[in-house]
């Protein structure tokens, strides 16, 4: 196949392997030794590597290694060190007055990026990753400054704490609109003649006469939730009906499908899947979007 | 039909030992004040002290990776503006590629690391064993007391020189003279200690033992460089027309090399010159001070070897005079390399003077696009970054300028000002509505321009961005 005469290398020449194919010879460019003795020594270092560290995978796992090294006891310790450092600053917000937390720059540093990673895990999924809800369709934008239960960090607080319409804690907020279609306590045109009367009273396109007539029927039915002049009322989570938010929607076909059917929102409690500090500090969060009051 | 008389070569080869031998001469000379330039840079720069007032370091140049600033005297760089050093790199890298298509390995021969303290370790080894005569001997006898005696000596300074260049380098990083008492009082942070032992053991490994191993085997720029380099590219050279054959003068019809070796035994890559230009030449240029001296010696001009490119070598062999230095160097390949590395440069420097004071950024709220308010006002809401680089607390206006009507509010204050703390960034909430059924509340997109301008001063910055209507 290739022998050929061995050749030493002249000096400054390259000598050759003595391999020859059709011609083309093998030169011989020897590698330093020391190279060579750095390569077995990162075969020795990797061997020790695998007995000092996880590495050779078993059934039912891998071998632990002597050093007992592992990357999740690194992290869980890593988290502990950071829940350690916040211990203190978590305290001093539990033993804050509610309504001073916003305005101590020092509670807000922490609370804030805290309320924003709780809200992101627990109320993106209603409320929406920008906490814009989704209008219409009844889960709260909590941008604007409309609030059906109260928009001061104590409101905000004690909704997130007690859940809306939830029956297993007697804090909970907690109300209830008649179905007025469907249970037949007014008839269909009184259903007709209150929508256009909530139109009216909220600017829009509407029947005057229609709304006329809904004007007593609104007087009769409404008013002790909604108020005299459609203001709402937050001790009952009555929403306003003269301004420009709707949590179901505000044209004709969706107040006429609230007053026959009526709405039954619910928001879970967070006390106890939530600690105190948790809740305090996405009730900042929620404040500070913009809508706080 | 493998001869039986000769043993196969091996595969892996010994290092053979290099003893350079002193020199004399113009290259030489110029290779020590390098030495003492860039090795004075070195040690001396992290020492500089410059006044930034209060809340500043006053270290000149300073890497403060803890509160993410470089500082570089009366220049201070953000993350944000990290360009600045990728620019800086960008330069340093058409740097390279310009000296390379000039004066081929220039970089190599005299101003990278290894070479400069590879040169200081041989200084070392020449004071402490003598010179190359004196250290072969010294290499070729037992381990006795002398040479014992000298070996530790050499190493003890090798060692010290070592530790004051990996002291060095973390002093770049830190207040210098504080880092440098908690060294001492072995107070500092292990981080510090490791990366001085581990910079200590490299310099001492490479400098005193690996030395010409790292340029042959274990760096990419000698492999590198030859994609920038053309036949116009200055390297050293042998002139075999002049020099063949070599040999006695006395005999009639030698060339003028007279095979004194002095050009092999100055080479710290023990290489032969004579052989041709070749992978391990680091363009030092000792051999041609080595051959001048014997030139001199033996009453011929200078130059048998020198500076010499591939084109001189064929103008010289049709006895031609070869091409100018400056015709060598001002080339349209070296034109070009010139020009982009001084449109960057100029680029950083405008760039730098034109930074304004306030810094900020503005982030629109894209989720949601805008919010409807309970009187049907439609709100937009801005993340503005402001960064107060001036070393003391300031106090910022916000405000709005469109050709729509809009209010400004800022989350959790009264007024539009907001104060932030000297050297901090500061994050707030900008909020800007426009009134129910206005143009811009009912318009896809209005554009409009915040602006930030300093309280009690003159300094402003604006920022456009847009707003965004119900219409979408």
């Amino acid at each position: 196949m290739c022998a050929k005469k061995v050749t030493k290398a002249a000096p400054g020449q390259v000598g050759t392997t003595g391999h020859e194919w059709d011609g083309i010879e093998e030169l011989n460019n020897p590698l330093p030794r020391w190279w060579v003795w750095v390569f077995y020594a990162t075969i020795v270092w990797g061997i020790g590597y695998t007995i000092a560290y996880p590495a050779w995978p078993l059934l039912t796992g891998a071998t632990p290694g002597v050093l007992g090294s592992s990357t999740r006891a690194d992290v869980q310790a890593e988290i502990d060190t950071f829940d350690a450092k916040n211990a203190d600053i978590k305290a001093k917000l539990v033993a804050a007055p509610l309504d001073q937390i916003v305005t101590t720059p020092e509670l807000m540093a922490y609370a804030e990026p805290a309320g924003a990673a709780v809200f992101r895990t627990n109320c993106a999924q209603c409320h929406g990753a920008g906490a814009a809800g989704v209008v219409g369709k009844g889960y709260p934008n909590l941008l604007d400054n409309d609030w059906l239960w109260g928009g001061t960090i104590d409101d905000i607080h004690t909704t997130i704490t007690h859940g809306i319409r939830n029956t297993a804690d007697a804090d909970a907020r907690y109300s209830q609109m008649p179905r007025f279609g469907v249970d037949e306590l007014l008839e269909p045109a009184q259903v007709d003649a209150v929508v256009e009367h909530v139109l009216a009273i909220s600017g829009q396109e509407h029947d005057a006469t229609l709304a006329a007539e809904g004007a007593t029927v609104f007087a009769e039915n409404c008013v002790a939730c909604h108020g005299e002049k459609g203001q709402g009322d937050r001790a009952q989570g009555a929403p306003t009906l003269t301004d420009a938010i709707w949590l179901y929607g505000g044209d004709r076909a969706a107040i006429k499908t609230t007053v026959t059917y009526a709405r039954f929102g619910v928001m879970p409690p967070w006390a106890g899947r939530l600690t105190e500090d948790e809740i305090r500090a996405v009730a900042a969060y929620v404040h500070s979007r913009g809508g706080g009051e | 039909m493998t001869s039986p008389d000769i043993d196969p070569p091996s595969l892996y080869a010994k290092r053979e030992p290099i003893f350079p031998r002193r020199v004399k001469g113009t290259f030489r000379t110029l290779k020590w004040w390098l030495m003492a330039v860039t090795l004075g840079i070195y040690y001396v720069t992290p020492w500089i002290r410059w006044d930034r007032g209060p809340n500043l370091p006053d270290q000149a140049v300073l890497v403060d990776i803890a509160n993410r600033r470089f500082f570089f005297f009366m220049i201070e760089i953000w993350p944000h503006e990290f360009y600045f050093v990728a620019g800086l790199l960008i330069m340093a890298g058409l740097g390279l590629f310009l000296f390379t298509s000039a004066a081929g390995r220039v970089w190599c021969g005299y101003a990278c690391p290894q070479t400069v303290w590879t040169d200081l370790y041989i200084l070392v080894e020449r004071w402490v064993k003598g010179d190359r005569n004196a250290r072969i001997r010294l290499h070729r006898q037992g381990w006795d007391a002398e040479k014992i005696r000298k070996n530790l000596t050499k190493w003890a300074i090798w060692l010290l020189i070592g530790l004051a260049t990996g002291g060095a380098w973390i002093f770049y990083f830190t207040d210098a003279p504080t880092l440098m008492r908690d060294l001492v009082t072995l107070s500092a942070h292990p981080a510090a200690y490791t990366t001085m032992f581990i910079l200590t053991a490299t310099t001492f490994a490479f400098g005193g033992f690996a030395r010409e191993q790292i340029c042959i085997y274990a760096c990419p720029w000698p492999r590198i460089q030859a994609a920038m380099m053309d036949e116009d590219t200055l390297t050293i050279g042998y002139r075999d027309w002049r020099g063949e054959p070599r040999g006695k003068q006395a005999v009639e019809g030698n060339g003028d090399c007279i095979d004194c070796m002095a050009c092999v035994n100055v080479c710290p890559m023990g290489i032969d010159i004579r052989d041709g230009q070749q992978l391990a030449c680091i363009t030092c240029g000792l051999c041609i001070d080595a051959c001048d001296v014997t030139m001199d010696k033996i009453g011929k001009p200078h130059g048998l070897i020198g500076y010499l490119a591939l084109t001189d070598e064929t103008r010289e062999r049709a006895g031609q005079p070869a091409k100018s230095v400056w015709k060598h160097v001002f080339r349209p390949r070296t034109v070009i390399y010139t020009v982009l590395w001084a449109g960057v440069g100029i680029g950083l420097v405008v760039a730098l003077f034109l930074r304004s004071p306030i810094d900020i950024s503005v982030t629109p709220q894209r989720n949601p696009l805008y919010v409807t308010l309970k009187d049907g006002t439609i709100r937009n809401t801005y993340d503005l970054r402001l960064r107060n680089k001036s070393g003391q607390d300031e106090t910022y206006l916000i405000t709005v300028t469109s050709e729509e009507h809009f209010i400004l509010h800022l989350e959790g204050a009264a007024d539009t000002q907001v104060t932030v703390p000297a050297n901090e960034t500061l994050q707030q909430r900008v909020y800007i509505e426009a009134a129910p059924d206005s143009e811009a509340a009912t318009e896809d997109k209005t554009r409009l321009r915040l602006w930030v301008s300093r309280a009690g001063g003159t300094e402003r910055v604006s920022h456009d961005t847009v707003f965004n209507g119900k219409d979408d």
